[in-house]
């Protein structure tokens, strides 16, 4: 114990790799050049952009054409929703998306739905799983765009996302997905998968915060997002982050390259932190669904206690977790995914998320399984409710 | 966000439990709020000689309970009615200010008790103000001093 952290919330941010670290180095004090500069300071930045571009590429399966950078992965979905509807508008209005999406697709939806679109946010079932058979309920002949997330930040379910695509693309129905939890947890190839569009965030894979990317397939109308100049084809102006776009391309070729064993690593621990805790706490509940989800993602309900106290108290033996109950988030309401999966709000607001990374142990999940039951049991000796049900029995 | 005091009071509550034979219990908040504090008060000659709680809630709602209860422990009856939330949040130097409303959740609790402790001695109309509402939802004032102004 003593001054020891675990980290368990790399679903929030990840730390920077090292050896990503280390090739952004130089693009900050020497290699400094303006992209769009025609001396050599700037092609050879230039040229780092284009190399970073295609090792994005080459992670998704795209062409590096296909790839544009931008601020951040709120960004990309900012742009994705928005770049398709105000593009094409004239062919339609409606745009479908789930009731779990991460707020960035929440909002610019709402927002468009301000601006007169029409906007159907499909159910999930209690694994948190959107329907096939839901969405080809759901379109119209208005429908321009379909947005489905490709794993959930909160409770790690993953969508049936290559199915989505095929019956979208059957449709004639643009596809995006919000795949910044998935890269480097789960392959993905957008050809096979029938994906129009992706937005993806470098910090979620050890890569640098404020860049992210946007794969747009060849073809597909979108407007532009900023208006300047001519970078990113001018899709996207701004003088281009060289570092953090170095960094995100390095950070992607490693999160690819070393996908297997990470993800064995990251499941291993997972297993073993479900299992114990299922077996070691009564009235406890796993979110999300049991196999199909991030390899590195937990998401339990404990019964009659609250997220924040479960969070603070984790906090005071080191391990840095997150949770969905409103106290957590400042909202008077739990999460809308908690929520969309049919938890009542008494337990949503006991959730704790752990969300598994490169640095962790099978002593962290030993640690874990000895020190959790300790602190519900705690929690749950101070709760009326839990008092209650003692009581009835 | 929470200063030194509310951790304190988090981490090492103080009268967490139970009083067997009390004679003031009142409950307030509502689980789908994600807070509820339940207050027992044992009263001797009109002074609380011991309060204990109970409470499923966030770190501020465990520490505002910690301190109301040490707030009121050796005050009169009437003493205690008059510990508004404000009070209970100074003495843990201050709370977030989205965390406020956890100090109104311990007001209400100690004048859910203080009512239930009234109207067993016939002093109070029969009639229960435990609140099941989210915090501030039923703008009841739980027995504060202002509701008794007309009574005696």
């Amino acid at each position: 114990m003593g001054n020891r952290v675990i980290y368990l919330d790399h679903a929030a941010t990840t730390y920077v790799k090292p050896e990503v670290f280390e090739t952004m180095k130089p693009y900050f004090c020497e290699q400094f050049g303006n992209a769009s500069s025609i001396y050599t300071l700037g092609r050879e930045s230039k040229k780092a952009v284009e190399e970073a571009r295609e090792k994005v590429a080459r992670a998704l399966g795209a062409q590096a054409r296909e790839i544009y950078f931008t601020g951040s992965g709120s960004e990309a979905d900012n742009w994705a929703i928005k770049g398709i509807a105000s593009a094409n508008k004239k062919k339609g209005n409606h745009i479908i998306t789930s009731a779990i999406e991460h707020p960035a697709i929440m909002n610019s939806c709402k927002y468009l739905e301000s601006e007169g679109f029409e906007v159907t946010y499909l159910p999930v079932d209690s694994d948190g799983v959107v329907s096939l058979e839901d969405l080809k309920k759901a379109v119209k002949d208005t429908t321009i765009l379909i947005s489905i997330m490709f794993a959930n930040n909160e409770i790690g379910t993953i969508q049936h996302i290559k199915e989505i695509g095929a019956f979208a693309r059957e449709k004639g129905i643009y596809f995006h997905t919000d795949a910044v939890q998935a890269i480097g947890n789960v392959a993905i190839d957008v050809e096979k998968m029938n994906i129009d569009l992706l937005s993806l965030s470098s910090h979620k894979f050890y890569g640098p915060k404020g860049v992210g990317a946007l794969y747009v397939r060849k073809g597909v109308k979108i407007s532009s997002f900023i208006h300047g100049g001519a970078q990113e084809r001018g899709k996207r102006a701004s003088t281009e982050n060289l570092p953090g776009i170095i960094g995100l391309g390095k950070a992607i070729e490693l999160a690819v390259e070393n996908m297997d064993s990470y993800n064995t690593k990251l499941l291993d621990l997972r297993e073993k932190t479900i299992e114990g805790l299922m077996a070691k706490v009564p009235y406890i509940r796993l979110n999300g669904h049991r196999t199909n989800r991030l390899p590195g993602n937990v998401n339990i309900s404990f019964q009659y206690i609250e997220g924040e106290s479960l969070l603070l108290m984790l906090d005071m033996i080191g391990v840095c977790g997150s949770s969905g109950s409103a106290c957590s988030s400042g909202s008077l309401d739990p999460s809308h995914v908690l929520m969309a999966i049919g938890l009542p709000h008494e337990i949503a607001h006991g959730s704790l998320r752990l969300t598994f990374g490169e640095e962790n142990t099978q002593e962290d999940v030993d640690f874990l399984l000895e020190e959790i039951p300790k602190i519900v049991s705690k929690l749950r000796d101070m709760s009326p409710l839990y008092e209650a049900i003692k009581n009835k029995k | 966000m929470y200063s030194e005091k509310v951790m304190d009071h988090f981490s090492n509550p103080r009268n967490v439990g139970e009083i067997e034979d009390a004679n003031g219990v009142g409950q307030v908040g509502n689980a789908k709020c994600g807070d509820i504090m339940k207050m027992y008060l044992k009263i001797e000659d009109n002074i609380i000689v011991d309060a204990k709680f109970k409470t499923f809630g966030c770190g501020a709602a465990v520490a505002t309970s910690s301190m109301a209860t040490e707030l009121v422990k050796g005050k009169t009856v009437e003493e205690a009615m008059k510990i508004t939330n404000k009070a209970v949040a100074e003495a843990l130097d201050g709370l977030p200010p989205a965390k406020m409303h956890c100090s109104n959740l311990a007001e209400e609790a100690i004048a859910a008790a203080l009512e239930d402790y009234r109207r067993k001695n016939g002093q109070a109309p029969d009639e229960s103000v435990d609140c099941n509402g989210c915090c501030n939802s039923c703008y009841h004032s739980h027995g504060r001093e202002e509701d008794f102004d007309d009574e005696d």
